[in-house]
């Protein structure tokens, strides 16, 4: 056990912070406050601009245009953007769950042909999973793909699938062999979002926005040269992307959360609470401190898990706790920030006495989707029981 | 950056499983706790030719010279197997404290026999007014002399030497001295008595370097996150065992997702103890600038997690989890008495405040 920084791993951050420091856009925070529609077009500049200098997907490996970064490299790269207020990189899903899975599953021709363009942001992708009656239980999906000529012709719905309505692809779970028992009919295809016979309608979350949305396949052809691994091996594929998003998620969401827990604590040196500064409140000493201790906690998980998989080779069922801890700290950690600021922590964004122009209402009611998406907490639980400590499937 | 165990730390761990489970498996755990001061003099042979005695102090003073991770992993493997008697007062708490405050020549006096597993010793810290902390003891010496009481002292009457913690400084003094005496403190667990100690006019020797006291009690409450992560690995494992074995409706009791839910749980808490426990010891050990920071998340995630996890693994057991035969209410009896000691969650939560909430600049605009 060594958590000093190796060689390697002290060049690779220096160059990054160097980078970082004369190409970070200074205009950043004032578009963080408009609406996801609005800054997409800022946030894909900003991603070919790190494309450009190889820092878009660092794990990927080099040849697809990474830089082959271990698994602490990559913890390295966004703690070092956290640090310096980057804003996200567009093409999010493309990099972190999509990609890997292509690198990992794609023929040399798929690679040539998708990885570049991920990369650089000039094709968004999303991930068709989730239907209406296959949630947690995923291989219970029911749209269909039907082999036809060079085609297959694919025909059913996705809910719940993030970006939908500005991604160019769709990494697609079908079912391709209605016999097989339901892990083993599945297939993934690679399905271009703008073929005739998509229809994607947006959803309205509980923030106001609309991340998600539905999608409607009718009779839409894709080539048989765009299925993703082997026909009917599409659960292993599927699984291969939902251990990405359950095991490295994590590494970029505690950027997100040390910055919350921080601008917390300097708030809570003005916000009042029973006639002093909050932060000499006992009880909220106590929540602060505690929640404090969790987000460290949650980057020492992190970082001990990643030690694993470098050793094993691959992210395992362990990533369920990665998902089911960070998921409820979220949910803690923004009712405790409700607790220091009292109403104004209520008051939305274009609201002037809004504190940080609205992100802890917004962050509040987000928070909520956190233990539902990627995996409910019941599903994870689950899979912990059964896939870590080997109790009899419950489901 | 490698949070993984090295080689030789993970066969020290691993053999540290198979010494404690061959030595001191439950049945001698059950003998032990049955006695006055809960040690036993075999064991503690075997556990100095292991080198466990001096596993983190240095070669020159007879210990193995090792670092904090590796103490952690001994504790942690001590404390899955319950193990009872004074190896956490003697190693982790006056080993270290001795190892941080006393002079060359007092380690060589006082802590190389504690390596060779010669002595044994503790450290009286509580008063009934100060709780854990060291600057708020009352108790004090003069001219070489300490009178006063102490609470809650572990394992005093296997202890050749106890460390005083008193106002001004720490003091050795010697087992039997003149004015000392120990009355035992009928407590929760059984496999690590604790003891009221008085002193009237007693002889005591000044450790050499007492603004170093913080450091020791870090290093020893480090040492015991990773004892209280050994204990909820053994609750945990000891619930999954019976959860996957005990039939209701006709179904192992483990296919039932609320079982599960609470299997989950605890692996989850028990791993989170775990990372906290390792970063603690090896932050204390590279001196890094959290590690005091990392110590009091490490104490008071564990305290927590410590007896949420003993409620769970109780819990599945059902009817049998609250028997005296089942071997679980002595892991929640020791968890119980860890948690507070060295400070429970709250008193941790409330001086990590200090370090994390109270040393950041106030925001000029007002909200």
């Amino acid at each position: 056990m060594d958590l000093k920084l190796t060689e390697g791993e002290l060049r690779f951050r220096n160059e990054l912070r160097a980078w970082l420091e004369s190409n970070l856009p200074s205009d950043w925070p004032a578009w963080r406050e408009k609406s996801l529609d609005d800054s997409y077009s800022y946030l894909r500049a900003w991603q070919l601009k790190l494309y450009d200098a190889r820092w878009a997907a660092v794990c990927w490996p080099a040849e697809y245009g990474g830089r082959g970064a271990t698994l602490m490299e990559q913890a390295i790269f966004w703690e070092e953007l956290a640090r310096a207020g980057a804003p996200p990189m567009a093409n999010s899903l493309g990099l972190g769950l999509i990609g890997p899975t292509i690198v990992a599953f794609g023929t040399p021709a798929q690679k040539l042909r998708y990885l570049p363009k991920i990369l650089s942001a000039e094709e968004i992708w999303c991930q068709g999973f989730s239907e209406p009656d296959a949630g947690s239980d995923l291989a219970g999906l029911k749209t269909e793909a039907r082999l036809d000529g060079p085609d297959y012709i694919v025909n059913g719905q996705k809910v719940w699938t993030s970006y939908a309505w500005l991604a160019d692809w769709c990494e697609l779970v079908v079912r391709t062999d209605p016999q097989a028992p339901k892990h083993k009919g599945l297939t993934v295809l690679l399905v271009n979002m703008k073929s005739p016979g998509i229809e994607v309608r947006r959803l309205r979350q509980m923030t106001g926005e609309s991340e998600f949305s539905e999608i409607f396949f009718t009779n839409v052809r894709v080539p048989a040269e765009n299925v993703l691994g082997q026909v009917n091996d599409g659960w292993n594929v599927a699984v291969s992307t939902l251990m990405h998003e359950r095991g490295s998620y994590g590494a970029r969401l505690y950027l997100l959360f040390k910055r919350s827990i921080d601008r917390l604590i300097e708030l809570s040196h003005s916000a009042r609470k029973n006639g002093q500064p909050a932060s000499r409140d006992p009880l909220l000493r106590q929540k602060l401190a505690q929640c404090y201790a969790e987000v460290e906690i949650m980057r020492l998980n992190q970082l001990r898990a990643f030690s694993r998989i470098s050793a094993t080779g691959v992210p395992g069922p362990e990533g369920s706790l990665q998902k089911l801890f960070w998921s409820e700290l979220n949910q803690r950690l923004q009712q405790i920030a409700q607790e220091i600021l009292g109403p104004a922590g209520q008051l939305l964004a274009g609201d002037p006495r809004a504190i940080d122009h609205g992100i802890w209402s917004y962050g509040y009611l987000r928070s909520r989707g956190n233990t539902i998406e990627a995996g409910t907490s019941e599903i994870q639980r689950s899979i912990i029981g059964h896939y870590v400590l080997g109790l009899p499937r419950s489901y | 950056m490698d949070f993984g165990l090295s080689d030789s730390q993970q066969s020290l761990k691993d053999n540290a499983r198979k010494f404690f489970s061959t030595h001191c498996p439950m049945t001698e755990v059950r003998r032990l706790a049955d006695t006055d001061s809960a040690h036993d003099t075999a064991l503690w042979a075997k556990m100095a030719e292991q080198g466990y005695t001096g596993i983190c102090f240095s070669e020159e003073h007879d210990g193995a010279g090792l670092g904090l991770v590796e103490l952690a992993l001994i504790l942690e493997e001590a404390g899955r197997a319950l193990v009872p008697g004074p190896f956490f007062s003697t190693v982790a708490l006056a080993g270290a404290l001795l190892d941080a405050t006393a002079s060359d020549a007092q380690k060589k006096k006082y802590l190389a026999p504690i390596c060779r597993g010669q002595a044994r010793s503790t450290v009286a810290l509580y008063e009934s007014e100060s709780a854990w902390n060291p600057a708020e003891s009352r108790i004090a010496a003069e001219n070489g002399r300490i009178t006063g009481e102490k609470l809650f002292v572990p394992d005093t009457a296997a202890a050749s030497t106890i460390l005083v913690v008193a106002r001004n400084s720490v003091f050795v003094v010697e087992a039997g001295a003149p004015g000392m005496s120990i009355t035992p403190m009928l407590s929760m667990d059984l496999t690590r008595k604790v003891y009221a100690v008085t002193f009237a006019n007693t002889p005591a020797e000044k450790l050499a370097r007492p603004e170093n006291i913080a450091r020791g009690l870090d290093c020893a409450t480090a040492a015991l996150a990773a004892e209280m992560t050994g204990g909820m690995q053994r609750t945990l494992e000891s619930a999954v065992q019976y959860a996957k074995t005990r039939k209701q409706f006709g179904k192992i009791i483990g296919s039932f997702q609320s079982v599960q839910n609470l299997c989950a749980d605890m692996l989850l808490e028990t791993e989170s103890s775990r990372s906290a426990a390792y970063y603690a010891a090896w932050a204390l050990q590279e001196n890094a600038p959290d590690a005091a920071a990392a110590v009091s998340i490490a104490k008071l995630y564990a305290s927590d997690a410590c007896r949420t996890v003993g409620n769970r693994g109780i819990q599945i057991h059902g009817g049998m989890g609250f028997t005296w035969e089942n071997d679980l209410h002595l892991y929640y009896r020791r968890a119980k008495a860890c948690e507070t000691t060295l400070g429970d969650a709250s008193w941790h939560r409330e001086r990590l405040a200090r370090m994390a909430v109270d040393t950041v600049a106030v925001p000029p605009a007002g909200v």
